[in-house]
């Protein structure tokens, strides 16, 4: 009986390679060009970060606590406003990882399914499919940070801190 | 033997039924593309006015078949058979074009192939005397292959560079006996495809997966009629694109059949490449609005003669994808004639 994950056959392969061959790859050029557009904007969301921090913590005086969650707040905000008006997917596109990983990139993946699946209704559509793409991130970065705390915990007992 | 048969997978249509009528509808970026103004109607909401996309693409086809029966002044209830599909999960789009329409209704999935299977099915209806007169349709929609197949569309993610865009387009063709009153375009043949798995299992490289079920169908018709590429003015593929393009060139190359500037592809000519669709244009859609409107009228100018319409599908499905198994892939094959005198 054939299995799911069966071998591939000399024929297989040999037209595997064929499809590498033929198959557009991104050149060196466009790499690097993705690169520094991913590091601009990336670097540009970072920036607007700083400023939105400096205003929380100058102006309206907030304290250190309060000024990391009024940024991450403020950050999140825009970038459900900017998924709404349809124009985070085209930074996305420009930007290539440089929106994805800051936290506007996780707002993005949260909101954009919300929006999608508002048609199905707000238990079976928003409510059930709104994690549909940031779901696997919680669930691994939850678990990776347990076990970070574990490891930590082990060691500070170990060094009998 | 049936008597009709050549070959392995071929038909002959001995009777050769008649193309009465065809019509088809695009969306706004293939009104945008190199094809505009070859489409029966376009359209700038994709949503057509309609509270979903899924609704919107089912009204597209509705309304295409609408357009392609008023053409041949032809009532729904004169329909026979009604043969369509579409890529929605359970062929949703077609099933509301059925009960909008009344028609007795034959629901087929053949991915990306329908428009060609539904040709080859009717073709055989028309051509046993099983029908007098049998309406052929397929359309797709990017937004909801996006989200049945991919990503949120406002989600910033990256496409590769051998991704495809699905065409929002619907394409339906009348067929009717060949001694009815009609257009100058028969079918004479046909040719039923094989699945063909070659291990393929990147979702991102449909043209890749569907290359080899190409060059099995085309080489099989060759080969069953006795042909040549050489007996065609045009062979049309459905929705290989760039990728699959040139595979398909090199796996017929390889089994000593050069396909030469008589070969296109209607992924790659539906858009342009300024429109930065990667590797071209894909869905049901993408070879039944080629067909149903640009191919057709290139028939009926006399530019093209003799064509022969190739539709590739994937067959795969999000859940075996994940599952790791590979895309298996189908073309069929019918000819198209311009009838003499």
């Amino acid at each position: 009986m054939r299995t799911l994950h069966r071998e591939k056959t000399p024929e297989a392969r040999e037209y595997d390679e064929l499809v590498q061959r033929v198959s557009p790859r991104s050149s060196a050029g466009s790499t690097a060009l993705a690169l520094v557009k991913a590091f601009g904007v990336g670097g540009l969301i970072c920036c607007v970060g700083q400023a939105i921090h400096d205003l929380g913590a100058g102006p309206l005086g907030l304290d250190d606590k309060a000024v990391s969650a009024f940024t991450s707040t403020a950050l999140i905000f825009l970038s459900a406003l900017l998924t709404g008006l349809g124009l985070y997917d085209r930074i996305g596109k420009f930007a290539g990882a440089g929106s994805i990983v800051p936290i506007t990139g996780f707002a993005n993946s949260v909101v954009s399914p919300a929006m999608e699946f508002k048609r199905e209704g707000y238990v079976l559509g928003v409510g059930a499919k709104m994690f549909v793409v940031a779901g696997p991130v919680l669930v691994y970065g939850i678990t990776a940070s347990v076990l970070y705390g574990v490891i930590y915990y082990v060691i500070r007992l170990v060094q009998g801190g | 033997m049936a008597e009709k048969k050549r070959g392995a997978q071929s038909v002959l249509l001995q009777n050769r039924p008649r193309v009465l009528s065809f019509a088809s509808m695009a969306g706004p970026k293939e009104a945008e593309g190199p094809l505009a103004g070859t489409f029966d109607e376009t359209f700038t909401d994709d949503t057509l006015g309609e509270k979903s996309w899924e609704r919107g693409e089912a009204k597209m086809l509705e309304h295409t078949v609408d357009l392609a029966l008023s053409k041949a002044r032809v009532y729904a209830d004169a329909v026979d058979a009604f043969l369509g599909g579409d890529l929605l999960n359970q062929i949703v789009s077609a099933s509301y074009t059925a009960r909008q329409l009344g028609a007795p209704f034959l629901g087929l999935y053949g991915a990306c192939s329908t428009m060609a299977e539904s040709l080859l099915l009717g073709a055989l209806l028309v051509d046993g005397g099983y029908a007098d007169r049998v309406v052929c349709a397929t359309c797709s929609h990017f937004a909801t292959a996006e989200r049945q197949y991919r990503f949120p569309l406002e989600l910033g993610n990256q496409r590769t560079p051998t991704a495809q865009w699905t065409v929002t387009g619907a394409g339906a063709t009348l067929l009717g006996r060949g001694e009815a009153k009609g257009l100058p375009l028969r079918l004479t043949a046909a040719t039923i495809g094989r699945v063909v798995d070659k291990q393929q299992t990147d979702i991102n490289n449909m043209g890749a997966a569907m290359a080899p079920a190409a060059a099995d169908t085309l080489l099989a018709h060759l080969r069953d009629l006795h042909r040549s590429v050489q007996d065609y003015d045009l062979i049309v593929t459905g929705d290989l694109g760039c990728v699959g393009y040139d595979l398909m060139c090199l796996l017929c190359e390889q089994k000593g059949v050069s396909l030469d500037e008589r070969y296109i592809d209607c992924g790659c000519e539906v858009f342009s490449p300024e429109q930065d669709v990667h590797a071209g244009g894909s869905g049901c859609g993408c070879s039944a609005c080629c067909l149903n409107g640009w191919l057709f009228r290139r028939m009926l100018s006399g530019e093209i003669r003799r064509l022969l319409f190739l539709a590739t599908g994937a067959l795969m499905s999000t859940t075996t994808s994940q599952q790791g198994e590979s895309i298996p892939a189908i073309a069929h094959a019918v000819t198209l004639e311009v009838e003499e005198g």
